[in-house]
């Protein structure tokens, strides 16, 4: 399970959870550089571990409709680009009213819909209704709760006011598709604006994506894109073994990347992810309500060994849920690094010279076994016994996460931008310090990115020095790909694969 | 016969609805919401409440379960909670995989068992006949998945004849296509299958080979092969076709470990799935039409065995009269 802030969604391929935390998010990253002469007409065959459930990213389609259809098939009024940054798309431009409650957008003129019809401001309407609506399960319907209301003066022309101010707004307004108001059976068909068509979908196997001759923009640099699903990572590495695909969307079987490395026709790219390992305290369970026995254990734990043994040479540590390409980010790993002397200290301080015991609640499936093993292992040697209690998804889900009966856990936290959590006093972790949330609370107010960046650098460091979690490490983002292949995302911010910029070598 | 063909129906029909019950009920007492899949982490009350009663989980049991039946008998298999569609043709279309990946894995194994199993048997005092019981012995504590990943490094990644994995995104439409992607996957399942049908087919060779009929038949002045066609094959197949139809029913939903291997859309990769999302209607689909699969090939086995074997007719499986 991966944790992601708005939905809790299950994978095809673990029985995961995946709590998908989302706030408003960012991140930064580069395209793979592009090759000498390629195929205009080329077929791009896309390997994936996650097939979607539906293609309707408000009916729980998961994260991979996300990252089949997101840009290729259906767009925003804005676009979240690779590198993290929010550009205008379907909207030719926007105001924001002075004080930052309403919003309006200008459509793009002359777009079309793949069944013909034309983008009007009654379609924008109707799709942002829809991520709102009661039975949505879209990861950013309780970050849009703010609209208050979507009027339609003309047809090009959309005017959304909101309760309060959102500084985020135009960030979250990147994950509504928009769609044809007119669309039927959105759960195996699409109507929307993308560079690309849906040809086929053969469920449990692949799905084809077709050029839109009719598209408003530049035309996809390729004439075909399939998307080949597959529950196990061996199997899709031999499909690029065999060029079967020739590009994996996220390689997540580190032991198989010596054999792409050493090899000439397959390049293996080291992106930006924002998925962090965290070794989550019950800030409100003994003894973790003690900010000394947080900051001890984390000092406790070497980090860099942890990654290594689990991704090898790939990830990066960081010393708060921050990663690299949020704009409020700061090297803090220096913040309770590894220092084992430090961590008895801080202990006896604490009142706990000979350690105590406590239990952490593991996920069944990897890293986190491995990581609780580590863990225990790493602990022993300041004195404190850990209990590793192993449960499924769903347990942890009602358990740890609803009802917070837990001392320490382990989760993966899958999305950018969400250190504002830790301004929520309900969420599962319990972290409850009254400047914090106001400081969250501001931030999301704030009137400029800069106001906004700076009080969220201030909850960045608060967090870190009162050991609010223990953050592990920052996982890898590895896309390995086939030699002949140029200009597919690196980072995959959220799930997303833009393939309308690869090329393929004739 | 016709009234044993009635008896038989009968039982089937009984057997298929104390499955469903026992399904039914054990899938509901398994941990964890299926809701818990279909609302936001923030989720209220309110909102779980009226997702559970989107998909009916709100009702009582009993409830649920004649509204399943009911479902069932219009030919109707429900629709997946995660997804949203149909199950009935999703299974259709799992189907399309795994009925001839079974199949054909199972014609295989038996092409391949028949004759050694025979030959292990005959020639048991020869060194051949003793390395054939020996490889049969071998293969059947070989995992399915270690053999998969031997053929694909084999003949994928190194000979480049067969595609690794995956089926045609147009299915059966591009026939070759499909057939290639389904060679190894055949080949894997009925290498292991074959392995212990060997040892059947051998063992029932032997009880033939020293009974008292084919000695007789020798006496009366039949050649070997004569007495064998006439007498032995046919007191050997009765033991090996319950245990082909076994065989063949686990097959069709043990090939989830195959299909996983080589990236195929089976019905066992479904049930996966299912399994691993708490969709219900998913697993229950699966489950029913494979019960329904598995009672049907119990069939088929019974009759053959009382069409090869006199003997057998008069009586009805499981010692009735």
């Amino acid at each position: 399970m991966r944790l992601s802030t708005s939905t809790l969604y299950v994978t095809a391929t673990t029985a995961g959870l995946a709590l998908v935390l989302t706030a408003c998010g960012g991140g930064s990253g580069a395209k793979s550089t592009s090759a000498g002469t390629w195929d205009k007409n080329a077929t791009v065959n896309v390997g994936s571990l996650y097939e979607p459930q539906n293609l309707d990213n408000t009916a729980g389609g998961g994260q991979g409709v996300t990252e089949a259809l997101n840009g290729n098939v259906y767009e925003g009024l804005f676009r979240l680009t690779d590198d993290g940054k929010v550009d205008k798309l379907l909207a030719q431009d926007y105001q924001a009213s002075a004080d930052g409650l309403t919003y309006t957008f200008t459509l793009r003129s002359g777009v079309k819909f793949h069944s013909g019809k034309e983008l009007t401001s009654a379609d924008v309407k109707y799709s942002l209704e829809k991520v709102l609506a009661d039975d949505s399960q879209s990861a950013r319907k309780s970050n849009l709760e703010v609209v208050k209301d979507i009027a339609t003066p003309d047809a090009h022309t959309v005017k959304v006011t909101l309760s309060q101010k959102s500084i985020s707004f135009v960030y979250n307004l990147s994950y509504v598709w928009i769609i044809n108001s007119e669309a039927k059976e959105l759960k195996t068909s699409e109507d929307g604006t993308g560079p690309y068509t849906l040809a086929k979908w053969t469920r449990g196997s692949a799905l084809s994506l077709n050029r839109f001759a009719g598209y408003w923009g530049d035309a996809a640099a390729n004439k075909q894109v399939v998307f080949h699903y597959y529950k196990d990572a061996t199997a899709l590495n031999n499909a690029l073994l065999t060029n079967a695909v020739d590009v994996v969307t996220s390689e997540q079987s580190p032991d198989a990347l010596a054999q792409f490395k050493s090899n000439q026709s397959y390049k293996v790219n080291d992106g930006n992810s924002t998925t962090k390992l965290l070794l989550a305290f019950n800030d409100k369970a003994k003894p973790f309500t003690d900010v000394k026995v947080r900051q001890a254990v984390s000092a406790a734990i070497d980090d860099q060994k942890l990654l290594e043994s689990v991704w090898g040479g790939y990830g990066k540590l960081i010393g708060s849920m921050v990663p690299p390409t949020d704009p409020w980010y700061e090297d803090l790993t220096k913040v309770n690094a590894y220092d084992v002397t430090k961590a008895k200290k801080l202990l006896a301080e604490a009142g706990y010279a000979k350690g105590f015991s406590f239990t952490l609640d593991t996920p069944n499936y990897d890293p986190h076994p491995t990581a609780a093993t580590f863990i225990k292992s790493q602990l022993a040697k300041v004195g404190i016994t850990v209990k590793i209690n192993t449960i499924t998804p769903d347990e942890w889900y009602t358990k740890v996460y609803k009802n917070h009966d837990f001392t320490a856990t382990l989760q993966e936290h899958v999305n950018d931008r969400d250190l504002v959590w830790y301004g929520n006093p309900d969420f599962y972790w319990g972290y409850d310090n009254k400047q914090v949330t106001q400081w969250v609370a501001q931030a999301e107010e704030a009137t400029t990115t800069a106001q906004q960046t700076e009080l969220l650098k201030k909850v960045n460091r608060q967090t870190a020095e009162d050991a609010a979690s223990d953050w592990l490490y920052l996982y890898p983002q590895i896309v390995v790909a086939n030699s002949k292949l140029s200009g597919y995302p690196l980072n995959g911010l959220n799930s997303q694969f833009y393939a309308y910029d690869i090329k393929k070598q004739g | 016969m016709g009234r044993y063909l009635l008896r038989r129906f009968v039982f089937l029909l009984v057997s298929l609805a104390l499955a469903s019950v026992v399904l039914f009920v054990l899938l509901r007492l398994l941990p964890g919401d299926p809701a818990n899949a279909l609302t936001s982490v923030g989720a209220s009350p309110e909102q779980i409440a009226a997702a559970r009663h989107s998909i009916g989980s709100d009702r009582p049991l009993p409830e649920q379960f004649t509204h399943w039946l009911g479902q069932l008998a219009s030919g109707d298999l429900g629709t997946s909670f995660v997804s949203s569609l149909p199950v009935g043709p999703e299974v259709a279309a799992r189907l399309n995989v795994t009925v001839p990946l079974t199949l054909a894995a199972f014609v295989l194994a038996v092409v391949i068992a028949v004759p050694v199993g025979f030959v292990a048997a005959y020639k048991r005092h020869t060194w051949y006949g003793a390395l054939l019981s020996g490889i049969s012995q071998l293969g059947i504590a070989v995992p399915v998945f270690w053999l998969g990943m031997i053929l694909v490094a084999v003949f994928a990644l190194n000979a480049g004849w067969l595609p690794s994995g995956g089926f045609p995104l147009d299915g059966w439409s591009a026939p070759a296509d499909a057939v290639r992607s389904l060679v190894l996957p055949v080949v894997t399942i009925a290498l292991v299958m074959s392995a212990s049908l060997i040892r059947y087919v051998r063992s029932a060779a032997l009880d033939v080979l020293g009974s008292d009929y084919l000695r007789t038949a020798r006496a009366l002045g039949a050649s070997f092969p004569r007495a064998m066609w006439r007498h032995g094959l046919r007191n050997a197949s009765v033991p090996v076709i319950s245990v082909l139809g076994i065989e063949l029913a686990s097959t069709l939903l043990g090939a989830v470990v195959v299909e996983s291997v080589y990236a195929l859309p089976g019905l066992g990769s479904l049930l996966a799935t299912g399994i691993a999302q708490h969709d219900y209607p998913v697993i229950q689909g699966v489950l029913f039409v494979s019960t329904l699969a598995v009672l049907g090939i119990g069939f088929a086995a019974d009759l053959a065995q009382r069409i090869i074997d006199p003997r057998l007719r008069g009586r009805l499986s499981g010692g009735a009269r």
